[in-house]
């Protein structure tokens, strides 16, 4: 697939990573989840782009930088329909599929205020309740979170 | 053999409650023995609770180990603003097996984390209490003869009630049938409900402890329905009176069936069923001792 016909709102990648069909308002917490303040690549972002499918949508272009499998689920956490493609020199060489990950270290934030990693220096630890759940447990205090209500850190 | 904390429940395989119950058995013969001797039991109760931790220590020094510890973190340097992991770390140094509780849950996890010290859980918050399901499992056991195939009627507060939570966890190796009789604020979540779904567990929802469902009990498990649950005060008054047990409804009982209840009790169980043959709640808080006797041995990798 190519995408030299379209007409692209967000300048084509020559090398990286694209995520595409994120619903518009969860843009933002994918950028937090991956952590990509603290990336030195080239970064692009379109917010509120026009999708058939969603309505509005935003895409996110990372140059340079090709994500890992585990960094790909995270996303799945919030934007579970997303698209990740991997670009080689203007070309998708290879689609990611998303997965929801079995653990999720450091990442989403336990929404019980008794849960003592709200209340140490500590980090979070959550695991999907059996494959292909959309809960998580919190591995300390044993709570569960619906994958719709998840807060990242 | 390694020794190993206890947090939850679910830390115990089958064979390890199989075996740490028959160690208690041993203990219940003769609770006196010096396999303990120069060992030294921390009991840190971040969070007081005199009966658990009288339970500890007395099964501590019945086996000749020493005890350090506080019991209200008031006196610890946890109110100097000290994280939990610095005091674990620190108690880590002197201390063979750690006790602790606290009103932080997933406090004992976290702790088991940063030593390598075993940690027993005495309780965190509304989170786990595995020694209360352990010396339950003892009372059933003592009781009936038996684990397998024993019929749970569980009354009062499901929802936020841990022990009956962790019972139900436990049981589950031993094919139960279990009653679950709750007001609908207080009724048995669905987590619980799709569990035993999942096992093959038979039980029903009820919303009155009827004399039927009574005499079909082996076990029946009472637990305190507290006021401060309820946001209409005048329900928690129909309620209270609904679910309490009095003697005239244990005339037409199994023979073997039993009343337990974790205590404190405040007026779910009348005074009257204490005479009766059926009360068993006493007991089992003595049980207390000898279950946590073993859970300290295993954890110190001697049974």
């Amino acid at each position: 697939m190519t995408i030299d016909n379209k007409e692209l709102k967000v300048a084509a990648l020559k090398e990286g990573t694209v995520i595409d069909h994120i619903p518009s308002d969860k843009l933002f917490k994918v950028i937090a989840i991956l952590n990509l303040k603290n990336t030195h690549s080239q970064i692009t972002f379109g917010y509120n782009l026009d999708s058939a499918k969603l309505g509005k949508k935003a895409i996110i272009k990372i140059s340079e930088k090709f994500l890992e499998q585990t960094e790909v689920n995270k996303v799945a956490l919030i934007a579970p329909h997303a698209k990740i493609n991997i670009i080689r020199d203007y070309k998708v060489v290879e689609k990611m599929a998303l997965n929801y990950p079995q653990e999720v270290v450091g990442v989403v934030k336990c929404l019980n205020p008794k849960c003592i990693t709200n209340n140490e220096p500590m980090k979070t630890k959550f695991r999907q309740l059996h494959p292909s759940a959309e809960t998580y447990v919190c591995h300390y205090c044993e709570k569960t979170v619906d994958v719709e209500d998840i807060v990242v850190l | 053999m390694k020794g190993k904390s206890l947090v939850s429940i679910t830390d115990y395989s089958k064979d390890d409650i199989l075996r740490v119950l028959s160690a208690a058995k041993e203990f219940e013969k003769n609770p006196n023995q010096q396999i303990l001797q120069g060992k030294v039991v921390a009991t840190l109760f971040f969070e007081p609770s005199t009966r658990t931790r009288l339970s500890f220590e007395t099964a501590a020094n019945r086996l000749g180990a020493r005890v350090i510890g506080f019991s209200d973190a008031a006196t610890s340097s946890t109110s100097k603003g000290e994280t939990l992991k610095d005091t674990i770390k620190m108690v880590s140094n002197y201390a063979d097996v750690i006790v602790m509780r606290h009103h932080i849950e997933g406090a004992a996890r976290y702790a088991s984390e940063v030593t390598d010290v075993p940690i027993i859980n005495a309780g965190d918050g509304a989170n786990q209490h595995p020694t209360q399901t352990m010396l339950d499992l003892f009372t059933i056991q003592q009781t009936q003869g038996r684990l397998n195939d024993i019929n749970i009627t569980m009354v009062g507060d499901l929802k936020y009630g841990r022990t009956v939570h962790s019972l139900i966890m436990a049981m589950s190796h031993f094919s139960p049938t279990f009653n679950f009789v709750a007001p609908i604020e207080l009724a048995m979540p669905e987590k619980y409900k799709l569990f035993c779904k999942e096992n093959k567990i038979p039980f029903q929802d009820l919303k009155e402890l009827s004399q039927d469902v009574i005499g079909n009990t082996d076990i029946l498990y009472m637990t305190r329905v507290q006021k401060e649950r309820f946001s209409d005060l005048m329900e928690y008054e129909r309620v209270k009176n609904v679910y309490t047990l009095c003697a005239s409804m244990l005339e037409n009982t199994r023979p073997n069936m039993k009343v337990l209840h974790p205590l404190p009790r405040v007026g779910e169980i009348a005074n009257d069923v204490d005479d009766t043959p059926q009360a068993y709640y006493f007991q089992q808080a003595k049980n207390g001792m000898y279950a946590r006797q073993a859970v300290i041995c295993d954890a110190l990798g001697l049974i």
